[in-house]
């Protein structure tokens, strides 16, 4: 791609970067020896701090239990938010208007708000109004959160989804005598679901990210706050802030790489109309997008679609 | 009605939030576009270096980056960030620091996505009538991507506005924290969820309706 910006390089221009790579490379090595050093002489590369993490006792007592949680919020989120937003998304493209209104509605306004927000409501509401112990209540608070965010961005997914199917799909549903209904179930979803996969995938991703904030704020006991307890007993912060980060790296990583796969395949495969909901559906978004724009859809064609504004072409 | 805000600031929580969101913006551009220029360069290791930090970074929760800007950079290394006494100034600058560090990936992510969305016929065609490289970049490349490239930036300035409530996690006083404050003492619930999320709308919709109108506006048609 970057043959937009620059030529081939020739003799000069491969002197000059390889001048560059220098410089950049000396200045990189001066930056990593100067952490190594302020590391070094905080006392933070003691093999004391780390040698916790080649026993399987903080593993399986502090950081496996943790991510557990964090996986355990994040699937049953995604398992509530799905059909929700499918829901939602479907109510947006409906023919009567009060019922898109409604929905768009709801939609804009639960992701224009913080899931911060979202959760420490939930958390309050659940204190006040139910009988949930304060064991299970972080859960449950921190789900409802993330249900209700991403409920309303995998809505505008599934939106897209389908707006994204060539126009002769939904016609020649009509045309053999399908209702409104067969043909949302029976010719457009599936087709649209596959799409939507990649996006999804992604979706995930955020959902992970997100759980961290319960550890922080409600005290709901996932990765990131069983990191302090482990630091509190091993007295290691840094350390357990690396690993920690290593492992949502990890996790996260693996996720991104199976959307991508999937999005290759999606887009490879000869069967379907082609049209693939990208990664870059959501990519864009650090912890999802919000507003009310960006959210409209191009027609169809078998160029792969995305809601990130690319200019039409 | 409306006394249960009585002996709270909610405005100077949005205000927090408001300095919050503007500086970090203004240095997550600044450092994207660094990020965004390393990514595209000729140099392999500028490239590495460029996809290596947006990889790791966006894998990151922001809540991670943020407390340990606290805990980490703040209470072990003694990163003070000029403001050694002060803990309300040094918290909300680390705060800031984690913001910068977190977004300037997705702000460099949106910057060469719109470069990759100016056709290589482009800057063929520029070369072509004899344009320099720094002209093509000037006159012919530069122009475009900007342009095509307000929509996804408009997504992350309001990924960030909701992001700022992560500080929250650190103790800076914004709107979510006095949020959980308010939303622990007072009885009316929903009334105070009401008027956070109102706030909180107030400052987002906007910011989409107004850049949304201009990436369509400006938006290059091809």
């Amino acid at each position: 791609m970057t043959s937009v910006l620059y030529d081939t390089p020739g003799p000069r221009a491969k002197r000059r970067n390889v001048i560059f790579s220098v410089i950049f490379f000396v200045l990189l090595a001066l930056f990593l020896w100067w952490i190594w050093q302020t590391m070094d002489g905080k006392g933070q590369l003691k093999w004391d701090l780390w040698e916790p993490f080649t026993t399987s006792q903080a593993w399986t007592t502090y950081l496996l239990p943790g991510l557990g949680e964090t996986l355990k919020a994040a699937a049953i989120a995604m398992v509530i938010a799905l059909p929700l937003g499918a829901v939602f998304g479907i109510a947006r493209l409906s023919d009567h208007r009060w019922v898109r209104g409604a929905a768009g509605a709801v939609v804009e306004f639960f992701r224009s708000i913080p899931v911060l927000l979202l959760m420490l409501f939930a958390n309050e509401f659940y204190v006040r109004s139910t009988n949930i112990g304060s064991e299970e209540r972080p859960l449950y608070a921190v789900v409802t959160g993330l249900v209700l965010y991403n409920a309303s961005v995998l809505a505008e997914i599934v939106r897209a989804g389908i707006l994204s199917l060539p126009k002769g799909q939904s016609e020649a549903a009509m045309a053999v005598g399908l209702r409104k209904g067969q043909t949302m179930t029976n010719v457009l979803l599936p087709q649209a679901v596959t799409a939507m996969l990649p996006a999804i995938v992604s979706q995930l991703v955020v959902i992970v990210k997100d759980t961290a904030l319960g550890g922080a704020m409600l005290g709901f006991t996932e990765l990131l706050s069983s990191r302090s307890t482990l630091a509190a007993n091993y007295a290691n912060v840094i350390p357990s802030f690396i690993v920690v980060a290593i492992i949502y790296i990890i996790v996260n990583f693996i996720l991104t790489s199976f959307a991508g796969w999937l999005e290759g395949r999606l887009r490879r495969s000869k069967k379907g109309t082609g049209v693939v909901l990208g990664e870059d559906a959501v990519e864009i978004n650090p912890a999802a997008v919000g507003g009310g724009f960006g959210t409209g859809g191009e027609g169809g064609g078998p160029s792969g679609f995305t809601f990130t504004d690319k200019p039409p072409r | 009605m409306f006394d249960f805000l009585e002996g709270y600031d909610v405005l100077a929580a949005f205000w927090m939030t408001v300095k919050l969101t503007a500086l970090s913006a203004l240095g997550s551009l600044i450092l994207g576009t660094l990020l965004a220029a390393m990514r595209v360069s000729p140099v392999p290791l500028m490239r590495g270096f460029g996809t290596a930090y947006v990889n790791i970074v966006r894998n990151i929760p922001l809540t991670v980056i943020i407390v340990f800007a606290s805990l980490g950079l703040a209470d072990i290394f003694g990163m003070t960030m000029g403001a050694p006494d002060d803990f309300e100034v040094q918290d909300f600058r680390l705060a800031v620091f984690g913001l910068v560090g977190y977004h300037a990936a997705f702000v460099c992510e949106a910057l060469r996505s719109g470069i990759n969305t100016v056709p290589p016929g482009q800057a063929e065609a520029a070369r072509a009538i004899g344009l320099s490289f720094s002209q093509v970049l000037r006159l012919i490349v530069l122009p475009q991507a900007f342009r095509s490239v307000i929509g996804p930036l408009a997504n992350v300035l309001i990924a960030l506005t909701k992001n700022t409530t992560v500080a929250a996690a650190i103790g800076v006083a914004e709107a979510a924290s006095l949020m959980k404050e308010m939303i622990e003492n007072e009885a009316q619930t929903v009334a105070i969820g009401a008027v956070f999320a109102f706030g909180f709308v107030v400052l987002t919709l906007p910011t989409g309706l107004i850049l949304g109108w201009l990436s369509k506006r400006l938006a290059v048609k091809r």
